[in-house]
């Protein structure tokens, strides 16, 4: 039955993540943005503690609630959670969020197809992901680091750039290939301790937004790690099924993941609508929905406009995590969402600069903060343009060789 | 808050079977005709009686009084919508009128005038009735009426004209929205009464379906036409959704029309669909078309909950409004020329989207 409202136990997360949002990000929001670089904030630390904390024990209620919740119809999972969560934490700050120890999509994976000793081992660190290279970023099929083994160790050369948490991070979870003639399906990924040897920190990049949280390019020159840290199988798939199937395996992990960043755009444009409402409201600009829209101002058909748009997101959102969590495949509707998400935060959070003027364009309010942090969502997990590739494909059936 | 349900969006047993036959009879009945009944400016012969086999007037009405007692779901009424304006705006819109004023009826009569009214339309035959809202003015707002009710000792008095009233020409009951004492108040007129005149008036759109003008000369109705409890925003959030769920019928039949032409139309030796800017133009309308969605279901889903859906009716309309016609605008666009002729629908449904973000008053779920 079609219901949209949240059962106590989301809501009793949104209210806790609220609280953390408000009570823990918000405070250190400006402060941090203006740091940059650095250790990981102080202030986190109690977060990583509680989320690991938390995770041991979801884990558990998830899998005795799968069991029971699949003859009683809709199941309300780990990604419906994640969406509700996130949302209220980037209300708070998207930067801080990513900066929290454990948060980083490498922990994502090893959750996702880890063995029981990688996730033992791994699990409770703070585990970033590098994909990108300089010379491959959406085409991540493209990727030219290699891994060879040797003995009882795997041998990684090349060169990885914009890592999330690639300095703060405990191990980063490096995607490489077996052999570079074989394409998508020699693609890998290993997990590299930090400091393992033969791993260089070249460089942190200095952003637009998301200041906080650290982006780092990383070189790997002859570097060793032990031959148990690859995730999943090092069999090369030699059909085409199977080659499909195994770079499927990698892409998956988006189904999750793209919600989840759409999920950050929603906390975004939420928080800059807030406040943009709130400075307006001091101007007498009421939107009530009380009149038509071609009867209102021009300025709260705008917010009217934002509202829309920002729900429609939303939903989408929540809809995509809800197909994951039934098992129904979601790659096209994660792609939707993303594509929605991204756009939305960012016409939502520069039309909010813009329309409180001066005290918008000023450091002295967040809003700009806000705008500069939306731009990155619409770019990172696949950008405006490749989740709109990957709609078209789905709904027109076709290969990315005709669709290109 | 009272019941703990869990997040769902899965349809429920009975809809899924009513939406499969809903979607057979809009393919049958609506799709299949909506051309040649938009050439002609009129219903096809005998079209609005065979509505009557999908029950829609019977369903919400109680069985004492000849109704099937189903409970009252915007939530299946959206669904119905939504694919009745998948096979054809106008038609659906027809198809929806008697059960908008039955809505009505329900939520804002007390129980004589339910006992009065419903078994009238509660009948095996179709029986024309609709609600007539608008006015003829510019940038229209449902809660500042021209329309006067005054009271004369045991009847109201009722002048003003209404537009854009669906089947009103041949509706035998009228649920007129008028101000009385400044505050918007809603009538059961009788076809016939003295006073009333009804004229089909043509528009850019929806030209399959009455869409009369309605003039009221002094109509004078009884007290007991008035509906006890009426609420003006009820009405048109309702009837705001009803078109909308219309609007995401049509987009989605937008879609589904152009996902094969970009597939086997050739330019440059190759479909046009392998160009981005085609295939992006596709991307966007199923987005767009996905966010309508959901906003009109969420919408639905908290009015029959009983939960405040004001909010979110006036975003889904909002979105709905001009997200579809930027849709039914796409559509146009990617069959270039072809769009533009009469020979295919695209032209048709870029008129009819028109009217989502105009029409006030009609397919009230």
């Amino acid at each position: 039955m079609i219901n949209f409202e949240l059962p106590t136990k989301l809501q009793n997360l949104q209210k806790m993540s609220h609280q953390v949002a408000a009570g823990i990000f918000r405070p250190i929001s400006r402060k941090y943005d203006k740091i940059e670089h650095g250790p990981t904030p102080e202030e986190l630390k109690p977060l990583a503690q509680m989320r690991n904390a938390m995770r041991g024990t979801n884990d558990e209620k998830a899998d005795k609630k799968g069991a029971s919740s699949s003859a009683a119809g809709s199941r309300n999972g780990a990604n419906l959670a994640g969406i509700v969560a996130g949302e209220e934490l980037c209300w708070g700050d998207v930067g801080l969020l990513l900066s929290v120890p454990g948060s980083g999509l490498g922990n994502a994976a090893i959750q996702a197809v880890g063995t029981p000793e990688q996730k033992e081992k791994f699990g409770k660190l703070y585990c970033a992901m590098a994909i990108t290279e300089p010379g491959a970023g959406s085409d991540s099929a493209a990727i030219a680091t290699t891994a060879e083994l040797d003995g009882d160790e795997w041998v990684l050369n090349g060169e990885k750039i914009f890592c999330t948490a690639g300095e703060r991070g405990d191990a980063i979870v490096v995607w490489a290939t077996l052999d570079k003639s074989k394409g998508k399906a020699a693609i890998k990924s290993f997990i590299v301790p930090q400091g393992a040897p033969g791993m260089t920190l070249t460089r942190v990049e200095q952003k637009m937004g998301l200041r906080i949280s650290d982006t780092a390019a990383l070189s790997f020159d002859n570097c060793r790690i032990p031959k148990e840290n690859i995730l999943g199988s090092a069999e090369i798939a030699d059909t085409e099924a199977a080659r499909r199937k195994a770079f499927g395996g990698v892409m998956q992990t988006f189904d999750s993941t793209r919600p989840a960043v759409a999920a950050m755009a929603l906390g975004l444009a939420r928080a800059a609508l807030e406040i943009t409402r709130e400075l307006l409201g001091k101007e007498g600009v009421q939107a009530d929905y009380s009149r038509t829209l071609y009867n209102s101002s021009a300025i709260e058909a705008e917010l009217y406009r934002m509202e829309a748009d920002l729900e429609a997101a939303r939903l989408m959102t929540l809809k995509a995590a809800w197909m994951a969590d039934n098992g129904q495949p979601n790659s096209m509707h994660a792609s939707m969402c993303k594509a929605k998400a991204g756009r939305m935060g960012n016409d939502v959070t520069l039309k909010c600069v813009e329309l409180c003027g001066e005290l918008g364009y000023s450091e002295q309010y967040l809003l700009e903060k806000f705008a500069r942090d939306s731009k990155i969502i619409d770019i990172f997990e696949g950008t405006q343009q490749i989740q709109q590739l990957i709609v078209a494909r789905h709904l027109i059936g076709l290969s990315s060789r005709e669709l290109k | 808050m009272s019941q703990d349900r869990p997040f769902d969006l899965s349809l429920t047993e009975e809809q899924r079977i009513t939406r499969q036959s809903m979607q057979r009879f809009a393919e049958q009945q609506l799709r299949s005709v909506a051309r040649p009944a938009d050439e002609a400016g009129c219903v096809p012969e005998g079209f609005l009686e065979r509505t009557t086999e999908l029950g829609l007037a019977l369903l919400p009405v109680p069985e004492a009084l000849g109704g099937a007692g189903e409970p009252r779901s915007p939530m299946s009424n959206v669904l119905n919508a939504e694919d009745l304006g998948y096979g054809d705006v106008s038609l659906a819109l027809a198809t929806l009128a008697p059960q908008g004023f039955i809505n009505a009826i329900l939520d804002f009569g007390d129980e004589a005038q339910q006992q009065a009214f419903l078994p009238r339309l509660a009948q095996e035959h179709f029986v024309a009735a609709t609600v007539a809202l608008m006015e003829k003015r510019a940038t229209f707002e449902p809660a500042e009426l021209a329309t006067q009710a005054v009271r004369e000792g045991d009847d109201y008095v009722l002048r003003g004209e209404k537009r854009m009233v669906i089947l009103g020409s041949s509706a035998e009951l009228l649920l007129v929205i008028a101000a009385f004492d400044g505050v918007p108040a809603a009538f059961v007129v009788e076809r016939g009464s003295a006073g009333l005149t009804t004229a089909s008036e043509e528009y850019m759109g929806l030209r399959a379906v009455d869409t009369a003008t309605v003039t009221l000369a002094d109509v004078r109705v009884p007290a007991s036409h008035r509906l006890a409890n009426f609420d003006l925003e009820r009405l048109v959030d309702l009837s705001r959704l009803g078109i909308a769920a219309i609007a995401v019928g049509c987009c989605q039949a937008v879609l589904d029309y152009c996902i094969p032409y970009v597939k086997e139309r050739k330019a440059f030796g190759e479909p046009i669909a392998w160009r981005q800017s085609v295939a992006f133009t596709v991307a966007d309308m199923a987005i767009e078309l996905e966010g309508m969605r959901l906003l009109v279901w969420q919408a639905a889903s908290r009015a029959e909950q009983g939960l405040p859906f004001h909010r979110e009716a006036y975003l889904a309309r909002v979105a709905c409004a001009e997200r579809a016609m930027q849709i039914g605008t796409d559509g146009v666009q990617l069959f270039g020329g072809a769009g533009f002729i009469r020979d295919y629908p695209l032209e048709m449904w870029y008129r009819n989207l028109r009217a989502v973000g105009v029409l006030e008053g009609a397919a009230t779920v």
